[in-house]
């Protein structure tokens, strides 16, 4: 590893309109290391990596690669300086083969003709380099996210990338894909690429990452080498103050024990959907936290869906409030009380183009039918209530939702369901992709809520928040509903994991 | 500034350039509205006169576009409610004000229904829009033909249907307090309800708005229902002003004129947002681009070109790569400390 710097930034500044999104960053990537920016949500990461690669030009300062000054006009030229972006979700052609895929653009020719044959032998070989076995033939959709991103990466690789940049790479991976792509990121530090790697699950960047910057507000707070930075304290950098914040979200009143007499709010019995989740049996009994946990793919989602009726069960019977469930849509969902905030909030959770404050009264104004419009004096107040309350920011109720952060555009998405006060809440993966600081208030509100009273089914990938939260855990393997856990004692992450691989070994 | 008014800046500065152009070349008597037998008159009136069935349609297009949809078969509406007007009359009294207002109510009737069909087809059924609405573009035509029997039915010029197009009231030509009408009525009906909201989310995420627990598909049908009435509506204003119902002409390519005034209006063909005053303004430039035409003493082979000229001139306005790419030589520079000039090559060629 040698120590003149691949890419020098000194004294990045960037304004948008009246907000300073970096103020005077230094950044320093030296080849062969793979280096963390760190921060919230806002802190200016995507800033910082978005002047970076061209697409926004700096207000002030420099940018050396090499040694050279220089200043990208586009990411295409960033992109031709040897600088390239793996985004989260894979910039490529699912319907191409994965040879295709590799060289598209650059394929090798044979007089005017694309020479598949040889394309077909680079392209092996180029994912042999990396550890990555694939049929270079079969369609690039036919393989997982995982192996798509590692394909997007090999490209970006062989395009002679000096610097590759990871942008929540590994969000949408289980275990066993994030280990390959840790492995994959290893092996190209050892060849001498550089890499910045952007990421909110902290145990992946200290297992892969050599050095952290960590931003706050758009200001540098320092640079680190790994080893020298514990957890709690870049924690405590990230968020400016000692957080035990995450610590703090225990349950207030201790888990309480399903009463036995009490009549389940929610009852399925042999609820299932061919070829997403098998029959299953859950109940949902109120103020109380049912957490779903499973590896990706084991179908949490699919049990969510099927209870929140965004898909049609083809067995089994629902019962809620102990009146059996007929023709099971959101909309009558809605109207039974049922909330239901979706996996994916940018496809199917919010729109985009309306405001905060509409897309927050959606669910209610839907209920009400078109032809009832919230008066708009009660719209304002409503808005406002729950914009404070959740500390939604900016707090400008005519914002375009899609202009904010992942963490404010989930509490846009928990407020439209609160405002219709459900019995039931259902949250599949409502921290993912968020800032710890808007992971913390959404946790806190689960405990709160369920403590009013409410009924909660909550889903999340990260096993400590399941277990912190919940009174019981259904989990989930291969798509079938395998054990619920409901002692104290079996709430840990250890018990989860264990119940996993035995049960599912029975199988 | 305010974002709405913004979408609308650039449509209306080309609207007024071409007022400008027209005043330049004709004088002010081009906008001045002027009193002849009792009624408004002068060029600019009767640009929004003659525009007031493209109006029409294009603000049922609007909400239509809004949903992620698009409406070809209007111009098939437009001919089948002439039609039915015109023959119902003719083959009546056609001085009784009882036979002109069963005509227009029956015509407007038939064109709500296929607007609704259409809607059903799109909502219920799962058709693309621009084939579902495809059918009846080109079968449209073919019932408007069997109402008329294959003749063009022409009314007596004494008939008080004829007052719908040529008519005036309190000197303001029928046609435009119709087109005011229902520009009001559809913006009460879509901004003091919810309906426009929910349309914009239907259009803007369907997905996220069906788990959000909204009634897409009746909605759907609603859009595509007033979208119909409003095209039957116009061929009535149409076939008034005319005195007769031609199946095969009336209203040809009216679809397409809609489709640009929408899109001139700042209504994405995407979905989502949508904006009927903008839409409003999209059709006063294609109404009056086509009097300059022949005021500047281009003669009406120009027309076509000159159309197409001017909506890629909107289109690249509306454009912020464009106006980003146009204003660059005008916008100080910032950043002293920052080097102005791109990537050195040496840097990239290493």
């Amino acid at each position: 590893m040698s120590d003149e710097p691949i890419v020098q930034m000194t004294g990045i500044t960037k304004d948008f309109t009246g907000v300073r999104a970096l103020d005077g960053v230094d950044f320093t990537l030296r080849p062969g290391e793979i280096h963390a920016v760190m921060g919230e949500n806002g802190a200016g990461k995507s800033t910082l990596i978005k002047v970076l690669t061209g697409v926004h030009s700096p207000d002030a300062g420099q940018i050396h690669l090499d040694g050279e000054p220089v200043r990208f006009a586009s990411p295409g030229h960033a992109q031709a300086g040897g600088i390239s972006t793996v985004y989260q979700e894979v910039n490529l052609t699912d319907n191409l083969s994965v040879a295709e895929n590799l060289f598209a653009g650059r394929e090798p020719r044979f007089g005017p003709f694309i020479n598949f044959r040889a394309m077909r032998r680079r392209a092996k070989e180029l994912l042999d380099g990396i550890g990555v076995d694939l049929n270079v033939a079969a369609p690039l959709s036919s393989y997982s996210i995982a192996m798509q991103q590692l394909v997007a990466i090999a490209r970006a690789v062989d395009i002679e990338a000096k610097v590759l940049i990871l942008d929540e790479p590994t969000s949408s991976l289980d275990r066993d894909e994030v280990e390959v792509l840790l492995r994959v990121m290893r092996k190209l530090a050892d060849q001498g690429t550089a890499m910045v790697f952007i990421s909110h699950f902290l145990d992946q960047v200290y297992e892969i990452c050599d050095r952290m910057t960590v931003l706050r507000n758009g200001k540098l707070v320092g640079e680190w080498s790994t080893a020298e930075l514990p957890e709690s304290e870049l924690i405590g950098h990230m968020l400016g103050r000692e957080v035990e914040a995450l610590d703090a979200i225990e349950r207030e009143s201790s888990r309480r024990r399903p009463g036995d007499g009490v009549e389940p709010l929610v009852a399925a019995t042999g609820l299932g959907r061919k070829g997403s989740i098998a029959p299953f049996d859950l109940d949902i009994r109120e103020g109380e936290v049912v957490g779903l946990a499973g590896l990706l793919g084991s179908g949490r989602t699919e049990t969510a869906r099927l209870i929140a009726g965004a898909d049609r069960s083809d067995s089994g019977a629902l019962a809620f409030g102990g009146v059996e469930v007929k023709g099971h849509n959101p909309r009558t969902a809605a109207a039974r009380g049922i909330g239901f905030c979706p996996e994916n909030r940018k496809t199917e959770g919010l729109v985009g183009d309306l405001t905060i404050a509409e897309n927050m009264i959606l669910a209610m104004q839907a209920s009400r039918g078109w032809a009832r419009a919230i008066p708009p004096v009660r719209r304002a107040e409503l808005v406002a209530d729950f914009i404070d309350k959740l500390d939604i920011r900016p707090a400008n109720p005519d914002l375009p939702v899609k202009n904010l952060s992942g963490g404010n555009q989930q509490k846009v998405l928990l407020a439209r369901w609160m405002l219709i006060q459900p019995r039931l809440l259902i949250l599949d993966e409502p921290t993912r992709g968020i800032d710890i600081g808007a992971k913390a208030d959404i946790q806190r509100l689960v405990a709160e809520l369920s403590g009013e009273g409410m009924a909660v089914l909550f889903i999340s990938a990260e096993l400590d928040e399941v277990t912190r939260l919940s009174d019981r855990i259904g989990v989930l393997r291969d798509r079938e509903l395998i054990d619920i856990l409901h002692e104290e004692s079996d709430m840990t992450t250890e018990r989860i994991v264990d119940t996993i691989v035995t049960k599912g070994g029975e199988q | 500034m305010n974002p709405y008014f913004k979408r609308l800046m650039w449509p209306l500065a080309v609207l007024v350039a071409l007022i400008v152009v027209n005043i330049a070349v004709t004088g002010f008597d081009f906008i001045i509205p002027s009193v002849h037998d009792g009624r408004l008159g002068g060029a600019f009136v009767n640009i929004l006169r003659r525009s007031a069935p493209l109006l029409l349609i294009a603000l049922g297009m609007t909400l239509v576009i809004a949903t992620k949809g698009i409406d070809l078969s209007v111009g098939a509406v437009y001919a089948i409610g002439a039609a039915i007007g015109a023959q119902y009359i003719l083959d009546r009294d056609q001085s009784s004000l009882v036979v002109v207002f069963t005509a227009i109510g029956l015509a407007l009737l038939v064109a709500a229904v296929i607007g609704a069909w259409n809607g059903t087809m799109v909502a219920y059924f799962g058709v693309q829009p621009i084939v579902a609405t495809l059918i009846l573009m080109i079968a449209g035509r073919g019932i408007a033909q069997l109402i008329t029997g294959g003749q063009i039915p022409s009314v007596s010029d004494t008939t008080p249907f004829v007052e719908l197009g040529r008519g005036a009231v309190a000197t303001v030509p029928v046609p435009i307090i119709i087109g005011i009408a229902v520009f009001a009525a559809l913006v009460l009906l879509t901004r003091t309800t919810a309906l426009g909201m929910l349309l914009e989310s239907v259009g803007g995420n369907p997905e996220a708005s069906r788990l959000a627990g909204i009634r897409s598909k009746g909605i759907t049908v609603l859009v595509y229902l007033v979208c119909g009435f409003c095209a039957g509506l116009a061929g009535l204003m149409g076939a008034a002003n005319l005195g007769s119902a031609d199946a095969n002409n009336g209203g040809l390519w009216i679809e397409l004129d809609a489709i640009l005034a929408v899109v001139i209006g700042g209504t994405a063909l995407i979905g989502g947002r949508f904006f009927l005053l903008g839409t409003t303004i999209g059709v006063a430039i294609i109404g009056t681009l086509e009097v300059t035409i022949i005021n500047v003493g281009l003669s009406s082979q120009w027309q076509f070109t000159a159309k197409a000229i001017v909506v890629f001139v909107v289109a690249m306005l509306q454009s912020p790569e464009f106006r980003a790419w146009i204003l660059k030589p005008f916008r100080p520079r910032r950043a002293p400390d920052a080097p102005a000039e791109p990537a050195t090559e040496k840097a990239l060629a290493k």
